[in-house]
C-alpha cells in the first residue's frame, strides 16, 4: 500500500482516491471488532499517544480502542482547559512529548493552527481529532463512510446538514469531502450560526430546513452547544427546535430510504427529538462503530502497518 | 558637522536638489549649493545618497514602564534611530498606564537619560483607560505629553468620546482614535471571510472597524474639533474618511506599512507574526488604503510598532498577543510603495515626517534653516533581505523577516547628534 501522508491534519488535504482508500480498507477491519477476538497484531510495538486538551469521551475512546484492536500500546493524557497557557507553550509540551518516541499522535485541541505545525516539526504522525473551528477529518470520514456504506456510493448523494455551520468543524470538514466524493451539500441553520463567506463553500445554504426535507438522501443535525445561546446566537431551545429541530413531523416529510445522522452526543429535545433519534431511519450507532474501523484503518495507513489479517 | 554633497529631499519646503547641510547646537545653521565646504570640523559624505528629514512615528509602544521584557524606552529608541525615525510618540497602555504627570514624567525622564531620539508620550484620555472619568490631560500635556489616546482600550461610550475630545482640545491635544467596537470584534483574532472560516479562526469583521470610525467623524463634525483615527484598515473607514474630510470635517488618520504591504493571506500558516490589530485585511481593502494614499486621504504612516516577547508569540494563533514591530522597516516599506505604487517621493515622505509633526502640533519634520538638526541619510540603491538578527528592538515580531527591500538609512542624526550609523 503506497499512502503518502504521514500525518492526517484536514480532510482539504485529502484525494478523493485517498479517501476511497480509506474506505476500502474499512470492511476489514469492521470485521476484525466483530470476532471473538478483536486483536490483529498489525501495530505491535509502536506507541500511539492520545492528547485531548478539550473533554471528548467518544472520540478518544474510538480512537483508543482503534489503537488497541491493532496492538498498539496507548497511552492518554486528558487536559482540559488551558493548562500550557501558563509556562509550557505547546510546542514545547509537544517536544517532551515527542522525546518519549511516540509513534502516533492522535490530538484534540481547542485552537486551529497548532495542529499543522505539530505534523511539519514531529516525525511522529499526527492525527487530527477536531481542531477549534477547523477540521474534525476522521469524523468526516465515519460519517461519509457510514451514508456510502448504506447506499453504496456518495456521487449523487444529496447531503443537508442542519444547524451550527460556523462553530463546527465537523461541518468543515464533511463539505469538503463529499464535495470531493461528488455529493451534494445542503447547509441549514440561521444566519446567525453561518459563517462568513459560506457561499464560496460550494454548498446550497438555506435558512428554511422544511423545503429540503424531501430531496434529502441524508439529514445531518448538529449538536448545538448551550453557550450560542449565551452569545445570543439564537433566542434558545424553544424556537431553535421548533425551526431547525428533527423531530417526527420532519421526519414524516423525509423520503422513504433517507437516514438521519448526528456525530453526537445528542441534546435530545433540541436538535433532536427521541422520534427521530431512535427511529429506524437513524444510523447514528452505524456512525460509532465505523468510527472504530475508520480509525483503524488510517492509524494502519498513515504508520505503515501490515499484517491485516 | 557637514554633511556635504547628499540630495536633499525634504516635502515640507519642496526642496530637491543636492547640498551641503552645516549642523550646529542640534540645529540645522545652515543649507548650501553643494560647492566646497568649508573643511572645519565633522563632516559626512553623503555623495550619493538621500538627505531627508528624520522620520516622526506617531504611533508606537515602548513598554516602558512595566513590560519592559518586551521592550524599554532604550531599546525603542535604538531601534527607531536604526529606523531613521528621530520622533516616536509612545502609546499610553504602559504598567501603570500613562494617565497622570508622574508617569509622564518618568517617562521623560527615561527619554533624556537615554538621549538618542526625541520620544514624545500620549496620555491616556480616561483614567487607567477605563472610559469613564477624563484623565488629567491638562497637567500631563505641563509634563510633556502631545496627545491622548485610550489606543487599544477604544472608549465605548459616544458621550465620554465626546467629552474627550472636548476636553483634549481645551489644551490643544490631538485625540488619537482607535476605532474598534469590542462587542463587534468580539474573540476575533484575524480579518472575518472566507479564509478566517476555512483557516477556524475567530473573525474581526470590518464593521466592527467602520462603525466607530463613522462616529468619531460624526462627533468631530458636530463639535469642530480635530480627530485621528489611528491605523485605518478597511476601504468603509477610508472612505468614511475622505468623505468626511470632502465636507470639511477636522478629520486625519493614519495607516500602518503592514496592512498596506500585506493582506489576510499572510495569516494562511498560523504565523502569529501575522497577528495585530487591526488584522491584515483583503486585498481589496489594501487597495482602497493604496488609493487614498495616491490621493491624499491617508496624512501619515505610522508603524503602530508593538513589540511582544517570543514566548508570547509562541502561542497558539487565538492566544498569542496582538502587534507586530515596524520601526526599522517604515522606511523600507515606505520606499516599496513608492516605487511599486508610483507614489512620488515627496507625497510618501511628507506621510512621515510633516504631516505627523502638523498633527500633532510638534516642531520638526522638516530640513529648514534654523530648524531642528534632524535627519536620516537614505542609500537609495541598497538592495538587502530582512532578517531576525538585524532587528534592534528586544522584541522580533516582525511580519516582513525574510523581504527583501530596496533603500536603507545609512546614518541617523538627531538634535544635531549621529545616532545610528550603518
Ligand atoms: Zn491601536
Amino acid at each position: 500500500m503506497n499512502w503518502p501522508h504521514k500525518d492526517l491534519i484536514g480532510i482539504a488535504d485529502l484525494e478523493a482516491e485517498e479517501i476511497t482508500t480509506i474506505f476500502d480498507l474499512a470492511p476489514n477491519f469492521k470485521e476484525i471488532s466483530r470476532r471473538d477476538i478483536k486483536k490483529v497484531p498489525t501495530l505491535r510495538g509502536k506507541t500511539v499517544v492520545l492528547i485531548f486538551y478539550e473533554a471528548s469521551t467518544r472520540t478518544r475512546l474510538s480512537f483508543e480502542i482503534a489503537a488497541k484492536r491493532l496492538s498498539a500500546d496507548t497511552v492518554a493524557i486528558s487536559q482540559t482547559g488551558s493548562a500550557f497557557q501558563k509556562g509550557e507553550t505547546m510546542m514545547d509540551a509537544a517536544k517532551n512529548i515527542m522525546a518519549m518516541m511516540p509513534d502516533c499522535i492522535v490530538m484534540r485541541y481547542p485552537y486551529a493552527g497548532m495542529l499543522p505545525r505539530l505534523a511539519k516539526e514531529l516525525p511522529c504522525s499526527v492525527i487530527n481529532a477536531g481542531d477549534g473551528y477547523h477540521e474534525h477529518p476522521t469524523q468526516a470520514l465515519l460519517d461519509m463512510y457510514s451514508m456510502r456504506e448504506h447506499f453504496g456510493a456518495l456521487k449523487g448523494l444529496n447531503v443537508v446538514m442542519v444547524g451550527d455551520i460556523m462553530h463546527s468543524r465537523v461541518a468543515r470538514s464533511n463539505v469538503y469531502g463529499l464535495k470531493k466524493m461528488g455529493a451534494r451539500v445542503t447547509l441549514v441553520g440561521p444566519k446567525t450560526l453561518m459563517p462568513p463567506g459560506i457561499e464560496s463553500w460550494g454548498a446550497a445554504v438555506s435558512t428554511e430546513f422544511d423545503p429540503v426535507i424531501p430531496d434529502a438522501d441524508v439529514i445531518m443535525m448538529l449538536r448545538i452547544q448551550k453557550e450560542r445561546i449565551a452569545e445570543h446566537l439564537f433566542p434558545g431551545d424553544r424556537e431553535y427546535s421548533s425551526f431547525y429541530g428533527l423531530g417526527k413531523a420532519r421526519v414524516a416529510m423525509m423520503k422513504k430510504d433517507a437516514v438521519i445522522m448526528h456525530p453526537g452526543p445528542m441534546n435530545r429535545g433540541v436538535e433532536i427529538n427521541s422520534d427521530a433519534a431512535d427511529s429506524k431511519r437513524a444510523i447514528i450507532l452505524d456512525q460509532v462503530e465505523n468510527g472504530v474501523a475508520i480509525r483503524m484503518a488510517l492509524m494502519y495507513l498513515c504508520l505503515g502497518g501490515s499484517n491485516v489479517d | 558637522m557637514w554633511i556635504k554633497g547628499g540630495r536633499v529631499i525634504d516635502p515640507a519646503t519642496k526642496k530637491d536638489a543636492v547640498a551641503d547641510i552645516e549642523i550646529e547646537g542640534g540645529i540645522i545653521k545652515d543649507i548650501r549649493q553643494s560647492a566646497k565646504a568649508a573643511k572645519k570640523s565633522e563632516c559626512i559624505d553623503a555623495t550619493g545618497k538621500w538627505i531627508i528629514p528624520g522620520l516622526i512615528d506617531m504611533h508606537v509602544h515602548f513598554r516602558e514602564p512595566g513590560f519592559e521584557y518586551k521592550e524599554d524606552i532604550l531599546s525603542g529608541s535604538m531601534a527607531a534611530a536604526a529606523g531613521g525615525i528621530t520622533t516616536a510618540v509612545c502609546m499610553a497602555n504602559t504598567r501603570p498606564v500613562n494617565d497622570n504627570p508622574s508617569v509622564t514624567g518618568h517617562i521623560m525622564k527615561k527619554v533624556s537619560d537615554a538621549g538618542i531620539i526625541r520620544v514624545l508620550p500620549v496620555g491616556a484620555a480616561t483614567k487607567n483607560m477605563e472610559g469613564r472619568e477624563l484623565s488629567e490631560m491638562g497637567l500631563m500635556k505641563k509634563a510633556g505629553i502631545v496627545a491622548v489616546s485610550d489606543d487599544g482600550n477604544p472608549i465605548e461610550s459616544a458621550a465620554m468620546m465626546r467629552r474627550a475630545m472636548q476636553y483634549a482640545s481645551t489644551f490643544g491635544l490631538i485625540l488619537m482614535s482607535h476605532c474598534q467596537d469590542r462587542t463587534l470584534s468580539g474573540k476575533g483574532v484575524m480579518n472575518e471571510g472566507r479564509l478566517s472560516s476555512r483557516l477556524g479562526l475567530p473573525g474581526i469583521p470590518n464593521i466592527a472597524e467602520d462603525v466607530m470610525v463613522a462616529r468619531d467623524i460624526m462627533i468631530s463634525a458636530e463639535l469642530g474639533i480635530p480627530v485621528h483615527i489611528t491605523h485605518v484598515s478597511t476601504h468603509g473607514s477610508i472612505s468614511a474618511v475622505r468623505d468626511a474630510k470632502k465636507s470639511g470635517v477636522p478629520v486625519t488618520c493614519d495607516v500602518t506599512p503592514h496592512n498596506l504591504l500585506l493582506t489576510e493571506e499572510r495569516v494562511r500558516t498560523y504565523d502569529t507574526n501575522a497577528k495585530m490589530y487591526p488584522p491584515l485585511r483583503s486585498e481589496a481593502d489594501r487597495q482602497a488604503l493604496i488609493d487614498c494614499l495616491k490621493n491624499g486621504t491617508v496624512d501619515c504612516i505610522a508603524t503602530d510598532h508593538a513589540p511582544h516577547a517570543k514566548d508570547e508569540k509562541d502561542l497558539d494563533f487565538d492566544l498569542a498577543p496582538f502587534g507586530v514591530t515596524g520601526l526599522q522597516t517604515l522606511l523600507p516599506a515606505i520606499l516599496k510603495l513608492h516605487y511599486d505604487c508610483r507614489i512620488p517621493l515627496m507625497n510618501i515622505l511628507a506621510m512621515v515626517t510633516i504631516n505627523p509633526a502638523r498633527i500633532l502640533g510638534i516642531e520638526g519634520g522638516r530640513i529648514d534653516k534654523g530648524g531642528r538638526a534632524d535627519i536620516a541619510i537614505v542609500d537609495p540603491k541598497a538592495e538587502w533581505t530582512l532578517t531576525e538578527d538585524m532587528l534592534v528592538s528586544k522584541s522580533k515580531n516582525s511580519p516582513f523577516i525574510g523581504w527583501k527591500f530596496k533603500g536603507r538609512v545609512t546614518t541617523t542624526i538627531a538634535a544635531g547628534k549621529v545616532v545610528y550609523k550603518a
